[in-house]
């Protein structure tokens, strides 16, 4: 599908073919490399990929099989003053985030103040009752936020999705940007990026601040996986390895003497700051799922008596939720009193009956989303859809309008990505990541930029094919 | 560290370790398969599969003896849950489980070995690539063996990744030597024929040891002495002795880093004592049949020790 009739705005290339500022020294290093060695070095990325195991598990696949998410070797380039203005707003949103998680588990004011109905997150299995009242240590909720964001134009940048709960994708961050490096150091030697690699110093460090208050000088940080056969098991452990930090699952852990602990070859020792990728409902069977096998029975009252940090804090991923999304503008303006520096996308609340009826009017021509779902599943793109599946969609919208926002079907900005013929457009979006703590809230240069490899396509999740390449944040 | 993953990283280098010694086998039943007449083959081919302990779940399958069937069962057979391939995958699973445990070194190794052999038993092993097959088996236990030796700091993962290849490889030459003697040699009368002989040098090079021996002992071929060489010499890296040495080092190392010795150190103790504490003689005359079944119980029990007193599970 195409974007209808709308210029897509490409990052690299003007309307006439003219090079950007901000890929005027890239295109010049390209154009002197000869095309059949860019061919090799493009098939060498995969292997080198495939060698450090840089894999990910497709859910609902058979025999689990491990994937590479496709590699594209020609960068994603921001210019440092559009970076300046984007981590602003980044910064800001981030903040108001955090505010706004603070807020709905104590005095709720935006609800008081009318901002924001209460049945958004009343009965919204993403905000947990358990948080009420309690204050996680060092008022950090969000310990670690992806904000994806899309372009439309030379400024319009747009934030598409907040990832409060357990945002993935900076291993490929990293490991994009080492392959780069590895494939073409001489590039790096003539463009000057703003470097990525002290990512996961900078969340041990940002981590380690939020430890309960009373730790010792060195916190005792664990990376909690859901296991080897989880999607994002490799990104679980090669932050751990960088941090140098232990990687358990639950069965590793116990509550032992009010504290939770892990097996060690010297019996139990205390955990201070857990980053667990692990869902909420999986957390503790004893509070939430009760035959969860992830987590750890009793962790949830050792968190409330102040005896361990849950990076991200439990509840957190209501943040995640698409109708709150819709109000982000106002939960912004709410809790920092300024205007949003970053925009939203437009979007249609199907709970709202005016906006259902305009959405079911204009099905063909929207992007449809369950206000819950994320990964791209239960989505629908009007404009590729079936007329099966505009009906269908139609059907689940009138039951249940609430389950559903509606967008409009942007028409994303491209980066070229290397293919046989040359260089072709395609769709991106991108992921920058955050760290929050006490001491400040730190946005990483660059992020991950998703690519869609088909033609036209604008879905970007690795999990329906999307592919990756290096996010490049000039340094001048 | 981890209780499990110091289990992961022990269990990893214990099967890439029996990969290794599986492909030595192997190839030496091969060797010998090729040189005798069709009898003969398919004795050594049973003794193989005995040694590994597939000789039931072998016969269950197929109803020859042939080198392709049994090489192929006993390298990617899909009915056999110990196949070298499976064995691989096993290692390669440990490895991923333990990967912040591990070096970049190791990990790169053994991940290219696994995918280098999927690639090459992804089909029916041809018996003229057999040896092709073979050597990259033992080139990547190597190779992990090599980058564990040279980038890993000396800390507990490579203690319980030297702990788990000498345990692993003292019960494979351990079994290796008491199939041979048991099966093959009824009786004693036979020592010093030709038959023997050749027997006996198919244990050496079954265990790499043939060149190493024959170097020691000046040409020079009898039983006493090459099984004095695989159990006693502590100069050859596969004989008991020299597995024993380098668990006794790995544990003394385990004992400083952690402040204090436990049980296992008392079970290794008493084991050392119980495999250096005689002659090859008196090895002899008290039976190496019986000596070495209680060797490889012993060697069980100091595994199972280390995984205890380490708290590899719950």
């Amino acid at each position: 599908m195409s974007g209808h009739g709308e210029v897509q705005f490409d990052e690299m290339h003007g309307p006439d073919g003219s090079v950007r500022p901000a890929y005027r020294d890239y295109a010049a290093w390209m154009a002197e490399q000869d095309a059949r060695w860019l061919h090799r070095k493009s098939q060498e990325a995969e292997g080198f990929f495939r060698r450090t195991g840089i894999t990910f598990n497709v859910y609902g696949e058979d025999d689990a099989e491990e994937r590479l998410i496709p590699f594209d070797m020609v960068p994603r380039i921001i210019t440092s003053s559009e970076w300046r203005r984007l981590s602003r707003g980044i910064e800001q949103r981030v903040r108001a985030l955090n505010a706004f998680m603070h807020d709905l588990y104590h005095r709720q004011e935006i609800i008081r103040s009318g901002r924001l109905p209460e049945r958004l997150f009343r009965n919204n299995p993403a905000w947990l009752p358990e948080m009420v009242g309690f204050t996680p240590p060092g008022g950090v909720y969000t310990h670690i936020v992806g904000i994806d964001l899309v372009r439309t134009g030379p400024d319009e940048f747009l934030v598409l999705e907040d990832n409060a709960r357990t945002p993935s994708g900076v291993s490929y961050m990293l490991e994009n940007r080492e392959t780069m490096m590895a494939m073409f150091p001489e590039l790096f030697a003539r463009v000057k990026v703003q470097p990525v690699s002290n990512y996961p110093r900078r969340l041990a460090k940002s981590l380690a601040a939020c430890a309960p208050a009373g730790t010792p000088d060195m916190p005792v940080v664990a990376v909690l996986t859901p296991g080897i056969y989880n999607s994002a098991y490799f990104e679980h452990a090669f932050l751990a390895d960088q941090m140098g930090a232990e990687l358990v699952e639950g069965s590793d852990l116990r509550v032992v003497d009010g504290r939770v602990q892990m097996r060690t070859t010297r019996g139990y020792r205390p955990i201070d700051v857990l980053y667990r990728r692990v869902d909420d409902e999986f957390l503790d069977p004893l509070t939430f799922k009760p035959d969860s096998l992830l987590g750890v029975p009793g962790i949830m009252d050792v968190y409330r008596a102040g005896g361990i940090t849950i990076a991200n804090a439990p509840g957190t991923g209501i943040g995640d939720d698409k109708a709150i999304y819709s109000f982000m503008p106002e939960i912004v303006e709410f809790y920092t009193g300024e205007k949003p520096q970053l925009p939203n996308v437009q979007t249609w609340r199907c709970a709202d009956p005016d906006s259902l009826k305009y959405v079911l009017e204009h099905l063909s021509e929207l992007v449809v989303k369950e206000v819950h779902g994320s990964g791209g599943y239960g989505m629908l793109i009007g404009p590729a859809a079936s007329k099966r599946e505009l009906a269908e969609f139609r059907a689940k919208l009138t039951a249940s309008p609430s389950n559903y926002i509606a967008q409009p079907t942007l028409a994303l900005s491209t980066v070229p990505v290397f293919a046989k013929a040359g260089l072709a457009p395609r769709h991106v979006d991108l992921r920058p990541f955050v760290l929050v703590s006490p001491e400040g809230i730190e946005v990483t240069p660059g992020g991950l930029t998703r690519v869609a490899l088909k033609k036209g396509s604008l879905v970007v999740n690795s999990s329906q094919g999307g592919g990756t390449k290096d996010s490049w944040v000039l340094d001048d | 560290m981890l209780g499990r993953v110091a289990n992961g990283i022990f269990w990893m280098y214990r099967y890439l370790e029996r990969a290794e010694n599986t492909a030595r086998l192997l190839a030496a039943g091969h060797r010998m398969a090729m040189t005798r007449g069709a009898d003969a083959a398919v004795e050594e081919w049973r003794s193989v599969l005995t040694t590994l302990g597939l000789l039931q779940s072998y016969e269950a399958h197929h109803h020859d003896f042939s080198s392709a069937h049994v090489c192929d069962f006993v390298l990617r057979g899909k009915d056999n849950p110990e196949s070298v391939l499976a064995m691989i995958e096993a290692a390669r699973f440990n490895a991923r489980m333990c990967r912040s445990a591990l070096t970049l070194e190791v990990w790169e190794a053994i991940n290219e070995g696994w995918m280098a052999q999927r690639e090459l038993l992804l089909r029916p092993v041809r018996i003229t690539g057999l040896w092709q097959v073979l050597a990259a088996i033992r080139r990547e236990s190597t190779l992990v063996r090599g980058a564990t030796h040279d980038s890993m700091l000396r800390n507990e993962s490579y203690c319980f990744a030297r702990a788990g290849t000498f345990i692993e490889r003292a019960d494979n030459t351990a079994r290796i030597l008491d199939v041979k003697y048991y099966l093959l040699l009824p009786s004693l009368a036979y020592v010093g024929s030709a038959l023997d002989t050749a027997q006996w040098e198919n244990i050496l090079r079954s265990l790499s040891g043939e060149r190493a021996y024959r170097w020691l002992n000046a040409g020079r071929m009898d039983s006493r002495s090459i099984a004095e060489f695989l159990i006693l010499d502590e100069r050859f890296p596969r004989s008991l002795a020299f597995s024993y040495a380098a668990i006794r080092d790995t544990l003394t190392v385990l004992a400083r880093l952690h402040g204090n010795e436990g049980p296992a150190h008392e079970i290794m103790r008493l084991a050392a004592q119980q495999l250096t504490g005689g002659s090859i003689d008196e090895i002899f005359d008290s039976g190496l049949h019986e000596f070495l079944l209680a060797f490889i119980v012993r060697n069980r029990d100091v595994a199972n020790a280390i995984a205890e007193q380490y708290r590899f599970t719950a």
